[in-house]
């Protein structure tokens, strides 16, 4: 190993870390070539020819994907709203302060992506028996904005830790009140964080299938739609092309999230 | 007036920052307070009920039958299978993790290094049931894993690990190979990051001064490297095991029909109307997780989350 000047990778490193990389991708490449396929019946590869076919198929022959399409961002909107408040108050909540048990909330805050996905989904569907409480769009945003809160929490307290307590305080001699302090030093200052930990929780909220299952009765949102595609398939080509929609639906958040809080804070999704 | 007032309340909480602190956690704590703690509780206590056998009703009387329930032979073989696999998939992601994670955090630099970043994280924000769906495509027989084992004339070798008893099955999508290998995908970037964060924190000199001791690169990866990497290992490990654990949709999508913990826990509480049992089958992985973390807590791995 060389000691001075930059070091340089050895050829096995390299070329396992391409490989992990490339198993990462490949998968969602062929999710998009399938898109384009002109066989419907099977996964056959390579495929015998390409088409846009599917793209229209979907757009026009089938009504059934539009309503759990709504329902998936109506809920996702929801979820997200709820999340960044609660997550930012628990963010401000924690960061400064020192109490006894400080250690166990922040724990209690992150259980809910630490526990199965299925414990916390099979739980609230027997609370919401035991209350009497019938299935509806709420009881999916209850169980969305319990683990999205998580999400926002942490890209918040990254960003607290960064800012200076200081302004606060100079802020408040200089005769701000509370809320003019909110308004023109804490928020400004906290804003990308705010809005990448929203991006994340909607993407979070919007792909959502375990909890979902068990909070959502009778209604389908879009993953609903998908995993039902998935044990019996309709159309092959229509599942493939609706993939390849959500891809770009969660893709599109993700990078936003990931250029708002670039530098500095590599934080930023790392709790999904 | 408006300003007054608002004047007294930050003053009030100013000088009082107890009472501020609590005044912000009440309400994301009363959220999770209630609506999560409250429904674990709820579920727990109904592990302590028991289904009567002839009526199909749930008996509200405290009871530890449904707990030795779990100790049916069937049922154990259910938590061993669903553990192994956990514990098999952890290990394969690790190993998978740590080169990705070594290059990215010592060798890449600058716009590589944002590369490598993202190249981590859209696979890890993508749809998971696209991901599992994409490995339906890769792992059918007329997919395009047995296309490769044509062309490189390898298909008697796949044939030959599909006749494997226990880890084999008619195609790799109705096997535990395919299960195992769709966990490990979907898994592998909960490893990754952690292990990254973990070994950023290594300085390059102590690297080199192992090096300069006479280490082989070999001996540097086992003594120095290893482990201070190692909470790296352990946090990501808390991902992979846990998320192992309770699912229940890769394995009915690509898999044999053997249940895992998570598709009995479905099953029971649906058709079958089992809450009591469920709800004993989900203390399984929470007490394993409790365990888990406890330990994980020790070894320092939330520092490196």
């Amino acid at each position: 190993m060389r000691s001075d000047g930059s070091p340089r990778a050895g050829f096995g490193l390299k070329l396992s870390a391409a490989l992990g990389i490339l198993f990462l991708h490949v998968p969602l490449a062929l999710i998009v070539l399938y898109a384009f396929t002109t066989e419907d019946k099977s996964f056959a590869f390579p495929p015998p020819g390409l088409t846009l076919k599917w793209f229209a198929t979907a757009w026009h022959d089938r009504p059934d994907i539009w309503p759990p399409l709504w329902l998936s961002l109506k809920v996702a909107v929801i979820a997200t709203a709820l999340a960044i408040v609660l997550g930012t108050l628990a963010a401000a909540a924690l960061y400064r302060a020192s109490f006894f048990g400080k250690e166990s909330l922040s724990l209690l805050f992150i259980l809910p992506i630490a526990l199965p996905g299925i414990i916390t989904g099979i739980a609230l569907r027997s609370a919401f028996d035991i209350m009497g409480i019938p299935f509806s769009t709420w009881t999916i945003v209850l169980g969305h904005a319990t683990f999205c809160i998580v999400v926002v929490y942490n890209n918040v307290l990254a960003r607290f830790r960064r800012t200076s307590g200081s302004m606060i305080e100079a802020s408040m001699d200089l005769g701000a009140d509370g809320f003019q302090t909110f308004r023109h030093v804490v928020l400004p200052q906290i804003a990308t964080a705010l809005l990448a930990g929203g991006m994340l929780a909607f993407a979070l909220s919007f792909d959502e299938i375990i909890v979902t299952t068990f909070t959502a009765g009778q209604q389908s949102t879009l993953p609903i739609w998908m995993l039902n595609e998935l044990i019996r398939p309709r159309q092959r080509p229509v599942t493939n092309v609706v993939a390849v929609l959500v891809i770009a639906v969660t893709f599109i958040p993700i990078l936003l999230a990931y250029y708002l809080t670039r530098d500095g804070e590599h934080t930023a999704g790392a709790g999904k | 007036m408006m300003a007054a007032r608002a004047g007294t309340v930050s003053d009030f909480f100013f000088r009082r920052p107890g009472l501020l602190t609590l005044a912000l956690l009440a309400p994301p704590l009363l959220w999770i307070g209630v609506v999560y703690v409250g429904s674990l509780f709820a579920l727990l206590l109904q592990s302590f009920y028991h289904l009567d056998d002839f009526s199909g009703l749930v008996v509200h009387e405290f009871t530890l039958s449904t707990y030795a329930q779990l100790a049916a032979p069937a049922n154990l073989a259910i938590i061993t299978r669903t553990v192994t696999m956990a514990a098999v998939v952890t290990i394969a992601a690790a190993i998978l993790a740590f080169p990705i994670a070594y290059y990215a955090a010592r060798y890449a630099k600058g716009p590589m290094k944002a590369l490598f970043y993202l190249a981590v994280m859209m696979p890890l924000w993508s749809s998971y049931l696209v991901k599992v769906y994409a490995w339906k495509l890769i792992l059918a027989k007329e997919g395009i894993l047995g296309w490769l084992a044509a062309q490189l004339h390898l298909t008697p070798a796949l044939n030959a690990l599909l006749a494997t008893p226990v880890i084999g099955g008619p195609s790799l999508s109705i096997s535990y190979i395919g299960t195992f290998l769709v966990f490990t995908y979907i898994w592998l970037p909960y490893m990754i990051l952690p292990i990254q964060a973990a070994l950023e924190r290594v300085p390059k000199t102590l690297i080199e001064a192992a090096a300069d001791l006479g280490a082989h690169p070999g001996q540097t990866f086992r003594t120095v490297l290893l482990p201070l990497a190692l909470p790296g290992v352990v946090a990501g490990s808390i991902f992979t095991f846990s998320l192992t654990l309770g699912d229940y949709i890769i394995p009915a999508i690509v898999g044999n029909s053997r249940p895992f913990i998570g598709q009995t826990v479905y099953a029971l509480q649906g058709t079958a109307g089992d809450i009591p049992l469920a709800a004993a089958f989900t203390v399984v992985p929470m007490a394993i997780m409790a365990v888990y973390l406890t330990i994980a807590k020790q070894l320092g791995a939330f520092d490196a989350l």
